[in-house]
């Protein structure tokens, strides 16, 4: 009988054109709240996939209490006792808490197989209760908050007795009470006896929770040490996998004049009082925690919702935005962050992609010229250097960061003075991240102004100029970047602050 | 750095170009005459194929701008009630005392105005379907023709409108030219501007396309405009054919017009098809009609064929989408 | 956080109380309304015939709110209704000593059939409802006019144990009310004690999760329908036997009331909600307009214009009162 409740040897998943995973390990104890770190892409989700049962390993096994075991679906992973608490909770906002609770094991009466109602209310109240929660299990669920439906998903793993609970980023989107408040259910837990897999980006949670961390890096297993015995700056090292300056190109652009004001911009519910400045040339890094309402500034920014506060200049002159190609036309670009669902038509080919947002000035009447509009696909896409054999290639067959560069080729062909770009690296290999940082320098040296959103402070503080923090949907700090530090950008992003 | 030469150009490839629904639509088209005429001695007939032809056209009208919706990955089910709601209008004005030419005329206009609310309702209410919306109106817009007409037929028209569904311009029936120029118009809209472009981009993903600046709500309104003004043009024909109308006009019509669009190879999913193949649908679909009707097959055997060619004409790629799906995953 | 709870719980469900209050409302109003105008509304007489028109249009309301509780939708149940009633009508015709209850057996099962077909061509084949039901119904309603060659059949034709269906009573109250409260209470059993009843409600809220909870999405869907066929085929039956005639365009159109009472009850065309308690007062409220009107002399060609304004505008409220909601859960998230 081995120590491990959980040991997970060579691990290796491949999707059309991704290795996601690469002969990985991992080994849980008992009772221990286990980090699991890595950059964006490095194989964390898909690895917790493999663990639920959503995906199968190629290779590789899985040893479960000792015993070598096959977990082929989700239902199977329950039945085993692994549970996974998601950062966009997975639930049914129609249904009552109780119900979420419940979903699929029910208590139903032995003979007429009627569902007991009153119990599952009683007992959703305790489980509710054993977490120091007072939610009603009469509410439906839609009702309530991120933290909230956080709360009842893991009462939903103790109810199954799940004794491995995974927790994917569970701090994300919550605020700092919040989650203290998840640490303290987490600590429970493990002095129950449950394994907790906590995967955060924040080393904050690492270092009040976890005991073990283990690190991947670019679908790769880098390495497991217990959290005292390595020092942050080595950490960082092992999940970067460089000193980080070297990534990043040398810019010696001189900002040029202010292309974009944004005074007061505020969306109920989302953010507020959001003030700044961008030059042309510029790299403004916009970062905070996922769920602090950068995504949600830069979306009112391009139109794709409606701010209820502020203004807006751009190139000195008050702007209204209220639909994407509002913005397109004034003269701001988005490059957003799923790429696949919201950047690419998938099934078609690489120059359409690209020609896309440049139908007019490719067209007369209406009429599409389609000699030229290949001509300018072909110039744009050797432009940014996309890896295919021709424009007719089709999007979905490229990687991710080819599929990136052609939604920036998209964004080239539009006459645009700022550029937003949404996590520009996120699910894109060390490789090809180099590149696209070169490129977004690039694109500043020609007078763009830049706002790029990214959680990776590394990539923050390596490629821009000035910084904004976001927290809880409020600007905390702007920083020269010269001056900022992976401490003080965290400070900011989520100094405590008591909510009421 | 490596400067990579990306192709600028397709090369042809035989198999591609022959691989396509089309061909089977042709092929499926040969085989309904050569059944047809195996069945009934009278079938290959120059005379009684035109006069087939006429009767089957006056709906093809909405299967146009259908393929467009369908594209988009919506349906519009009320075509078959603006038909009417314009029919009827333009009947009862004219019997009113208005000039037939003004009430042609509104009759258009009430039929791009029912498409324009419809398409206007959709955009508004994005959390509603079309589905819902175009249900909603389909109901609403014939229960106004009942309103005006209620079960009354209305009618006399002048002579010159009989001209429209029963005219000929030579030896071609009238209603088949005024078809071929709005087919040729519809398939240059879809496949060679930027209109059909974007339409296409909508259908297959929509986000992307109102993140490329893509002005989604105004394509979508005038889609389902030109449908509603389509289905008009419809009502004119249909209504000059009959020489009178009633608030019951065209009814179904919404799904002979929705298995043309399907069966010609227009993904209900949205963002794939041609309208080339809708177009040969329309002409497969009247023509098998018209010869199982020379072979008195009753009109309610015919109900059941077209609703299990519409079925059928979208299990087909769906079974195969499905068995593509498994290999990969597998 | 707790307090904050409390409060928008109640703030949440205070709205949909609210909801169903108003049209509980609405409904008095238009009562008071019609009685103003035709003291004859609200005689005992009426009333009883209204009820009984309306237990038809209420039984298919409940296999109408599964279909839409799974985001779907049947265009189907007109034809369903019609050919179930004709096969049950052709045989009493030709077998007049068959037992009405093996009748209404028989209209079931011919509508279990059609509604299986269709729950097939949507779970397995993946075909959108509304295509699905849209081409089905052709089918159904072509195949009706083939079982009967065309013909009628009508009221001499059926023996009257038959016709009795619809006319007898126990304890004074009509068979088909009886008939229609006990399928309420069937299927209020069903959707809140069973597991599969709560699950089709799960497919509705969120099919991902219900796949990674282990529920089977397509045998709910396929059973949706199927459900729904069977009380198209029960209402076939109990149509025929009503108005004691069978013909090829019986209940034409008669998906849209359907449809028109779900929404008014507030089933949502999103999916995932819908309640009993709704759907009794949105069938009611259809009912009573079909029947009011004609009493203060409303055209009966207003009717069908009157529905489908009904049907709009019951839409757009229930997304305008949603968006509400989620406007108010906003505004209380605090930043």
């Amino acid at each position: 009988m081995s120590d491990y409740v959980l040991e997970l040897k060579g691990i290796t998943k491949a999707f059309p054109g991704v290795k996601a995973l690469d002969g990985v390990h991992f080994q849980l104890k008992k009772g221990e709240i286990h980090a699991l770190m890595g950059e964006n892409g490095a194989g964390k989700s898909t690895f917790i996939k493999i663990i639920t049962g959503v995906h199968l390993p190629d290779e590789g096994e899985i040893i479960l209490n000792g015993v070598r075991t096959q977990i082929n679906s989700p239902k199977d992973a329950q039945r085993l006792g692994i549970a996974a608490i998601y950062q966009h909770v997975t639930c049914f906002p129609d249904l009552s808490v109780t119900e979420n609770i419940f979903m699929g094991h029910e208590k139903v009466s032995k003979r007429t197989k009627r569902i007991r109602w009153s119990e599952m209310h009683d007992e959703a109240k305790l489980l509710l209760q054993e977490l120091g929660s007072n939610l009603d299990p009469r509410t439906r669920m839609g009702a309530l908050s991120v933290a909230q439906q956080q709360i009842v998903e893991i009462a939903k793993a103790l109810s199954m007795r799940a004794r491995i609970i995974i927790m994917d980023e569970p701090t994300a989107a919550l605020t700092a009470r919040e989650s203290e408040e998840l640490y303290r259910i987490a600590e429970k837990l493990r002095d129950d006896g449950a394994s907790i897999i906590f995967i955060s980006h924040r080393f904050e949670d690492m270092y009040r929770l976890a005991s073990k961390v283990t690190v991947f890096r670019d679908s790769r297993y880098i390495g497991s040490w217990g959290v005292n015995e390595i020092s942050n700056e080595a950490l960082i090292v092992a999940m970067v996998g460089r000193q980080i300056t070297q990534m990043f190109p040398q810019r010696s652009a001189e900002p040029g004049e202010e292309v974009l004001r944004v005074e007061g911009l505020g969306k109920t519910g989302y953010f507020a009082d959001v003030s700044f400045s961008l030059r042309r040339g510029e790299i403004l890094g916009l970062t905070g925690l996922v769920g602090a309402g950068r995504t949600e500034v830069c979306q009112a920014l391009f139109g794709i919702t409606t701010p209820d506060q502020g203004r807006v200049f751009l190139r000195g002159e008050e702007i209204v935005i209220r639909q994407p190609w509002h913005a397109m036309e004034a003269g701001i670009g988005y490059l957003p962050e799923d790429r696949q669902k919201q950047g690419l038509v998938l099934d078609w080919g690489i120059g359409r992609n690209i020609t896309l947002s440049a139908l007019d000035q490719l067209s007369r009447r209406g009429w599409v010229d389609e000699k030229k509009e290949a001509e300018l696909a072909k110039t744009l896409a050797e432009k940014v250097q996309v890896k295919a054999q021709s424009i007719f290639d089709l999007a979905s067959s490229l990687s991710g960061g080819n599929q990136q560069k052609v939604v920036v080729a998209k964004l080239l062909t539009a006459h645009l003075d700022v550029l937003i770009l949404d996590e520009p690296t996120k699910g894109v290999d060390v490789g090809a991240k180099s590149a696209i940082y070169e490129m977004i320098s690039e694109l500043a040296a020609q007078g763009y102004g830049i706002i790029m959103v990214s959680s990776e402070m590394p990539e923050v503080i390596g490629m821009s100029d000035r910084i904004i923090v976001m927290r809880e949907g409020r600007v905390t700090a702007t920083l020269e970047a010269a001056n900022a530090t992976q401490a003080g950008i965290l400070a900011a992003a989520m100094a405590n602050q008591t909510i009421s | 750095m490596e400067k990579r030469v990306l192709l600028g150009s397709r090369a042809f490839s035989w198999k591609a170009f022959f691989l396509q629904w089309e061909w089977m639509l042709v092929l499926i088209f040969l085989l309904v005459h050569a059944l047809n005429a195996y069945l009934s001695p009278y079938y290959l007939n120059a005379d009684s194929l035109r006069d087939a032809t006429m009767t089957f056209l006056d709906k093809a009208f909405i299967v146009l701008p259908m393929v467009l919706i369908i594209i988009l990955g919506d349906i519009d089910i009320s075509v078959a009630s603006i038909v009417a709601l314009s029919s009827v209008v333009m009947a009862d004005l004219y019997t009113r005392g208005v000039p037939m030419e003004l009430a042609v005329f509104i009759c258009l206009g009430v039929g791009a105005l029912c498409g324009y609310i419809n398409g206007l309702l959709i955009t508004k209410f994005k959390e509603l379907s079309a589905v819902i919306v175009t249900l909603g109106t389909m109901i609403l817009y014939r229960g106004i023709a009942y309103i005006i007409l209620e079960d009354q037929a209305a009618g006399k028209f002048p002579e010159w409108f009989s001209y429209l569904g029963w005219g000929y311009v030579g030896p071609v029936p009238f209603i088949f030219l005024v078809f071929v120029i709005f087919a040729a118009a519809f398939i240059l809209l879809l496949h060679k501007t930027t209109f059909g472009r974007r339409v296409y981009a909508m259908g297959n993903n929509l986000t992307a396309s109102q993140f490329s600046g893509i002005k989604v709500d105004r394509i979508k309104i005038i889609v389902f405009t030109l449908a509603g003004l389509m289905a008009a043009v419809t009502a004119l024909f249909l209504t000059s054919r009959m020489g009178s109308t009633r608030p019951n006009i065209a009814t179904g019509y919404e799904l002979d017009v929705i298995a043309m669009v399907v069966l010609g190879g227009i993904s209900t999913a949205g963002g794939k098809g041609r309208m080339i193949g809708a177009i040969l649908a329309v002409f497969l679909i009247g023509y098998l009609r018209y010869g199982l009707g020379l072979v008195n097959v009753p009109a309610q055997m015919l109900l059941i064929i077209i609703g299990l060619l519409l079925i059928a004409a979208v299990t087909i790629p769906n079974l195969k989408g499905r068995l593509g799906k498994g290999k990969r995953a597998g | 956080m707790t307090g904050k709870t409390l409060e928008k719980t109640s703030f949440g469900a205070s709205f949909a109380r609210f909801r169903e209050l108003g049209l509980l409302l609405f409904i008095l109003m238009l009562a008071i309304g019609v009685q103003l105008r035709n003291p004859s509304f609200l005689t005992m007489e009426n009333l009883s015939d209204m009820v009984t028109n309306t237990a038809i249009l209420s039984i298919l309301v409940v296999g109408m709110m599964l279909v839409i509780v799974t985001r779907g939708i049947d265009l189907s149940i007109g034809a369903t209704l019609a050919l179930s009633g004709m096969i049950a009508a052709l045989t009493v015709s030709a077998y007049p000593d068959v037992h009405p209850l093996l009748a209404i057996l028989l209209g079931i099962l011919v509508g279990l059939i059609c509604g299986a077909i269709i729950g097939l061509l949507v779970a397995k084949a993946g075909i959108l409802p509304i295509i699905a039901t849209l081409g089905m119904m052709n089918v159904f309603r072509g195949t009706t006019f083939l079982a009967s060659g065309g013909k009628w059949v009508s009221a001499h034709q059926m023996p009257s144990s038959f016709k009795a269906i619809a006319t007898g009573s126990v304890l004074g109250i009509n068979t088909l009310i009886l008939i229609a409260v006990f399928i309420y209470i069937l299927f209020y059993y069903f959707i809140t004690y069973t597991r599969t009843g709560r699950q089709i409600y799960a497919v509705g809220s969120n099919p991902e999760s219900a796949r990674i909870s282990g529920i089977q999405n397509d045998k709910i869907l396929w059973l949706v329908y199927t459900i729904m066929g069977g009380l198209s085929g029960l209402a076939g039956v109990l149509w025929v036997a009503k108005f004691a005639s069978a013909q090829g365009d019986t209940a034409v159109g008669y998906e849209l009331s359907v449809i028109a009472a779900c929404v008014l009850g507030g089933v949502s065309i999103a999916g995932g909600s819908g309640k009993i308690s709704g759907i009794i007062l949105g069938s009611i409220l259809l009912g009573m307009l079909n029947n009011a009107l004609p009493l203060i002399n409303v055209s009966p060609f207003w009717q069908m214009g009157i529905q489908g304004a009904i049907i709009l505008i019951a839409v757009v409220i229930n997304a305008l009162v949603k968006r509400g909601v989620d406007r108010n859960n906003l505004m209380r998230r605090r930043i």
